[in-house]
């Protein structure tokens, strides 16, 4: 049995806390007045000034194009700063939502990734299933807390999801859009929280189920637990595979309303897999350096690892598909998104690319490289990063524009809910022992080895 | 200088590994063991020195990338930069991502094709090779152990090889030291 070090649990309240108060932090210096704006931006020096200059020209063009010739200068800037007041406003909220979401993902990566050992029937990972669980452990707070964030859209409370804004499908209002009017049918807010209800429901059952029975499995005089399971995670994946998609243009896509990708919910999941992977390698490391896993050795961190390395290849691949098919392509309608990202987030944008694929290709590539337990905590890390930079480029341009910055709320939100996933994760492996008794694989996993 | 060595066939590859391991132990010198199909672990218990050939790939592949970078930047840039449907030829970086799938594919190529033919040069491999196969049973359900005879009591070895197992055990003399 596992028990919860009390210097871990202070480790993550501590964090908590710092990141609680970063929040805060954030919300309170969000300016609530366009006046508010004009001094943060006074005070931020030339080199901004000269930046948003150019904006309120584009917005003037703009107006004009609508045909307001008569606007005076004063106008297009008062236009200009009610844009940058609702980016700096929905600031905190998107990197409330981006921190909640990265680790949300991470749970509901390692879920996918225990079905899929379950339903291949993999023999070297059933020594690592308790780490699994602990960390899927994270998913119905982690469901709650997005389900939440989602209500608070819905009802208004921020704006961070555009289309949700009534005045937009309204023909009689000056805001009509006509794109997004079209696409109300899905992209409306009951159906919108009837289907994450779902998608939440589903993946929070499984994971009931597929905990409890492997408990059971223990106790058991048969296999009926252990089939029964089997047949759980393959009905699961099934789910998954479609929810999984729908909930990426949901949760994510949508930000950017206007814009569809079909390979985005593949995009979603294979950065949802390399973070889990990366997580369920990390901790073990980290519980076996404490004694605590027995019958875990070099070969399973190996496997683990050569996972993380094919993985951020896969993401890659489907990142650099989405990319360049545009960027072929060209058509206005879907590259702007592309370029608001490379002209507005340039280093965010290439600088994950280099720290999600050259940096785990090279230092994973080497065989002995993958048994070394810092090399893959050391990768690991740079992984986790470059995958939270991910999430930040696929919400953040859509929702605060060039108003951007890893600040006090990003940091902030990041430090909290990395406290409460560690505080939950390693709360929930002290609550069954760390090796599963009667899996039938569990022997040829004890003496797993590549 | 005539050598001398014995072949000893085996017809299980568990005693074979046991059988290896025991010669090495009694420091006999095995020369070659011949299998109709890999033995997991075989080449540790011998004491073979790890492959190189995945390092070759990983140096060959770098190659091809630059065989692939090269012969693009020359031809759609330096050469004729050509307005081909308004891809920006000014530079390399900036029509970078339509030579990606060629970059790939060649850094691939070049890994695959020339880590092959490394294996067959370093492996002596070739058409119309003659094979140097010392017993036809070992293609298909024997397996043969050659062990240097050299200085060692042939009777005393032949003797020990019995012990571990071996079915067959024969001295072979061979002018053509090779």
């Amino acid at each position: 049995m596992y028990t919860l070090p009390s210097k871990l649990k202070l480790f993550a309240i501590i964090f908590m806390v710092v990141g609680a108060l970063g929040m805060l932090a954030g919300f309170l210096s969000a300016p609530s007045t366009t006046a508010e704006v004009k001094e943060m931006m006074a005070a931020h020096g030339d080199g901004h000034g000269g930046d948003h200059g150019e904006t309120a020209t584009h917005d003037n063009v703009k107006e004009n194009h609508d045909g307001t010739h008569g606007e005076d200068a004063h106008d297009s800037e008062e236009a200009h700063l009610t844009h940058v007041l609702h980016q700096m406003q929905n600031r905190p909220w998107s990197a409330l939502y981006i921190a909640s979401f990265f680790f949300f993902m991470i749970a509901l990566g390692t879920l996918a990734f225990y079905a899929i050992q379950h339903a291949a029937q993999a023999g070297w990972s059933p020594v690592l299933f308790r780490v699994m669980e602990g960390i899927t452990a994270y998913l119905p707070w982690a469901s709650v807390i997005i389900i939440i964030l989602l209500l608070l859209s819905v009802f208004h409370v921020n704006h961070i999801f555009h289309w949700m804004d009534a005045d937009l499908i309204n023909p009689e209002s000056p805001k009509y859009d006509k794109l997004i009017a079209g696409k109300s049918g899905w992209l409306n807010p009951m159906w919108f929280v009837i289907r994450a209800c779902i998608y939440l429901l589903g993946f929070n059952l499984y994971r009931y189920f597929s905990r409890k029975w492997t408990l059971n499995q223990d106790n058991a005089e048969d296999n009926r637990w252990f089939k029964k399971n089997f047949k759980l995670a393959a009905g699961f994946l099934v789910f998954f595979i479609y929810t999984e998609s729908m909930m990426s243009w949901d949760w994510i896509m949508s930000f950017d309303p206007h814009w569809f990708s079909t390979l985005f919910g593949w995009y979603v999941f294979a950065g949802m897999m390399v973070c889990a992977i990366t997580v369920i390698a990390m901790i073990t490391i980290v519980l076996k350096s404490q004694g605590y896993l027995e019958y875990v050795n070099d070969s399973h961190i190996h496997d683990l690892a050569k996972f993380m390395f094919a993985f951020s290849i896969f993401w890659t691949y489907l990142w650099f598909s989405q990319f360049m098919l545009i960027w072929y392509a060209n058509i206005p309608e879907e590259v702007t998104y592309f370029v608001t990202r490379i002209e507005d987030y340039n280093l965010p944008f290439f600088g994950m690319v280099a720290m999600n694929f050259i940096f785990p290709v090279l230092l994973l590539m080497n065989s002995d490289y993958k048994r070394v337990n810092w090399f893959v905590i050391l990768t690991g890390i740079v992984i986790l990063l470059g995958h939270y930079v991910d999430v930040f480029n696929m919400v953040m341009p859509a929702t605060v524009g060039k108003s951007w910055f890893i600040g006090l709320p990003e940091i902030g939100a990041m430090l909290f809910f990395f406290g409460l996933f560690v505080l939950v994760v390693f709360t929930a492996l002290t609550k069954a022992p760390l090796l599963a008794k009667r899996n039938p694989f569990i022997k040829e996993s004890k003496h797993f080895h590549y | 200088m005539a050598a001398k060595h014995i072949h000893a066939i085996y017809s299980d590859d568990d005693i074979l590994m046991q059988a290896v391991k025991q010669v090495r132990a009694e420091r006999y010198h095995i020369e070659e063991v011949y299998t109709p199909f890999p033995v997991h672990g075989l080449d540790k218990v011998m004491g073979l020195a790890p492959t190189r050939i995945a390092i070759c790939a990983f140096l060959y592949g770098l190659v091809g990338l630059s065989v692939a970078i090269t012969m693009m930047n020359f031809i759609m840039i330096e050469d004729w930069p050509q307005d081909i449907g308004g891809k920006p030829s000014f530079s390399y970086i900036e029509n970078m991502p339509a030579f990606v799938p060629i970059m790939f594919e060649l850094t691939v190529f070049f890994a695959a094709h020339l880590m092959v033919i490394t294996f067959y040069m370093r492996s002596k491999l070739w058409p119309f090779k003659k094979a140097e196969n010392p017993d036809v049973r070992t293609t298909d359900d024997h397996f043969l152990m050659a062990v240097d005879a050299g200085h060692h009591d042939v009777e005393k070895l032949s003797k020990f090889l019995y012990d571990t197992g071996a079915l067959e055990i024969s001295l072979i003399e061979n002018d053509d030291d090779h």
